[in-house]
């Protein structure tokens, strides 16, 4: 039987999600294509995940070698080509993650098989694969085809499918590392921890976070003042970050912090998703932008379509009105 | 150093409001402004501090029409000493891998120590030119690189990996290395810089010139095919207040007030 490949993502001990994310989608896949699904496990001492990926996959083929403790896009590349090139899996999952991006395009363009990245979708109609992705930071969607082939490969957003719980008994296969002993021209050094600042904001009850919108490093003092009002705290998107206008500890997204509070209120950001994934989950989500198709207001709460700087010092100016009064009751 | 940058010219959307042409395969262009992919902006950046620091030249190449020239010249007011536009109808609706092709074809005839690109564009976000370039160039590569450093016949770079983690990966050089935002802060362009420009010729470059055939590029020679654009459907869309600013603000205070937030 043909095979769905799904390549395993581990870092520092740890299965990452997009693992069991592309796991299940693949399982739906296998049902409509007559295929089974294998979890390609590439790792140093790692059984256990090995048995963990067999509830979840019916083959886990797994390679152990000191040389793959830590992912190295070089060393994964040699040996994904030559069990690609042998098994000819109807097609190979890989996540659209720091990892995967590192290596899907090389690894395709060596096996000269098609790849389509960052993919939100996908169906088999016959033979031909069709994707789903996006473009222009997430405010447009695109259907697209994929060069028909008889192997492809797919890299998947993050956090787009939903694991599931495992329901399989799958076979641990081991493969023999096929490496040999030639030095590779890309050498992991080391993990580089990201640094502590002076406020935590996923402990934080109300965040107010600004994105591109506020223009001018000048104008984040009036944002300040508005997050002191509300006894909050200031976070931001990545752009803010890039600008150096805040420090990297006070990024939400996929590359910062995740947080969860009780109120984001998120002004001038438009909600790409490596901002919705970090902030997705807050109780409640209030978004102020001046384009009425921004992203961010399908995740958001309440909406209001607006140049913020007209609307921000009147809010501060009603909160505090409605503290006085609260005061004198 | 040398240097080879592959720069794009593209609209600017992330604060515009979108609408699908008429074809429903592309984006309404009239009325956006176009210019450096933001990414590229860095990537031009960090090529221009290597050569300030190490010596060398800093080549830029775009595959574009002519409307690209105004970012070309950006990039050599800004330091690059040469620039090339690789332009043929023929490389219309080109994908990332396509477009690898044609840098490729260009670039392997060229003297380089390092190609760095974006590590994605902000229009097609295929976050694969750079990584195809390397394999076809035969060279290695690194990938969401935010810091470079150089060692003997090597890069030492910082690979930006999720939740704020990074991963220094030593590389053998020759090699493409894509750039994250946020590793330098991009200069402005000066008024000498602009008048030296000026002066600088773009060289132009077709089809014929690289060698490759017309089923190689463009849609024939590209792994994807669009089909349709469309915008991504609402699953939960929000609530919106409308009204004066100051109407606005109470309706929030209000519900502010209302959830015991204040």
């Amino acid at each position: 039987m043909r095979e769905i490949f799904v390549l395993a993502e581990h870092r520092q001990g740890q299965i990452r999600d997009i693992t069991f994310e592309m796991l299940t989608k693949g399982a739906e896949l296998t049902e409509k294509t007559n295929t089974c699904l294998t979890a390609i496990l590439l790792g140093k001492d790692a059984k256990k995940h090995a048995e963990t990926l067999s509830t979840y996959a019916e083959n886990v083929l797994l390679i152990e070698d000191e040389r793959l403790e830590n992912f190295n896009s070089e060393i994964y590349q040699k040996i994904l080509s030559q069990l690609i090139n042998k098994k000819k899996p109807l097609l190979t999952f890989i996540g659209h993650t720091s990892y995967g991006v590192d290596l899907a395009p090389s690894l395709a363009t060596k096996l000269n098989l098609p790849l389509a990245t960052d993919c939100i979708d996908l169906t088999f109609n016959g033979e031909t694969l069709g994707v789903t992705r996006q473009m222009y930071g997430g405010k447009v969607n695109v259907k697209a085809t994929i060069r028909k082939s008889e192997s492809y490969i797919i890299t998947v957003r993050q956090a787009t499918f939903t694991a599931q719980k495992p329901t399989m008994n799958g076979e641990i296969i081991e493969i023999a590392s096929p490496l040999s002993e030639e030095i590779p021209k890309t050498r992991f050094i080391k993990y580089l921890l990201p640094s502590s600042g002076d406020i935590d904001i996923t402990a934080a009850d109300i965040i107010v976070s600004i994105g591109r919108g506020i223009k001018d490093v000048s104008n984040k003092p009036i944002i300040e003042e508005l997050a002191k009002t509300l006894g909050g705290v200031l976070a931001c998107s990545r752009p803010i970050v890039d600008k150096g206008w805040l420090s990297s500890d006070r990024q939400v997204g996929t590359s910062g912090k995740t947080v969860k509070p009780k109120l984001y209120l998120a002004l001038g950001i438009s909600g790409a998703f490596q901002h919705i994934l970090g902030m997705k989950n807050s109780d409640i989500i209030i978004a102020i932008n001046k384009d009425p198709n921004a992203p961010i207001f399908n995740f958001a709460n309440y909406g209001v379509v607006e140049d913020l700087f007209k609307v921000v010092p009147f809010i501060k100016e009603k909160i505090i009105e409605l503290k006085s009064v609260r005061t004198q009751s | 150093m040398d240097i080879i940058v592959c720069i794009k010219h593209v609209p600017e959307t992330a604060e515009a409001e979108i609408k699908i042409d008429r074809s429903g395969k592309a984006i309404e262009k009239t009325g956006l402004v176009f210019d450096i992919n933001e990414w590229d902006d860095y990537v031009l950046e960090e090529a221009v501090r290597i050569k300030e620091k190490f010596g060398g030249t800093v080549t830029a190449i775009t595959v574009n029409t002519e409307e690209a020239n105004r970012t070309l010249r950006k990039c050599l007011a800004r330091g690059a000493d040469k620039a090339i536009r690789l332009t043929d109808t023929k490389f219309e609706n080109s994908d990332g891998y396509a477009i690898a092709k044609i840098l490729h074809s260009v670039i392997k005839d060229l003297s380089f120590d390092l190609v760095l690109t974006g590590v994605l564009a902000s229009d097609d976000g295929y976050t694969m030119v750079g990584s195809i370039l390397a394999e076809l160039l035969g060279i290695s590569h690194s990938t969401m690189v935010k810091k470079i450093e150089f060692g003997d016949g090597v890069a030492r770079v910082n690979r930006e990996l999720e939740g704020g983690l990074e991963e220094i990966v030593e590389v053998k050089l020759p090699a493409v290395l894509t750039i994250q935002t946020g590793i330098n802060e991009p200069r402005y362009v000066s008024i000498m810089g602009i008048r030296k420009a000026m002066k600088k010729e773009i060289k132009v470059l077709s089809l014929a010139d690289t060698g490759l055939s017309a089923n190689e590029v463009g849609e024939a020679g590209s792994w994807l095919k669009i089909d349709e654009l469309f915008i991504p459907p609402v699953e939960k869309q929000a609530e919106f207040f409308s009204g004066t600013p100051e109407r606005i603000a109470t309706k929030i205070a209000e519900l502010l007030k209302s959830r015991g937030l204040i």
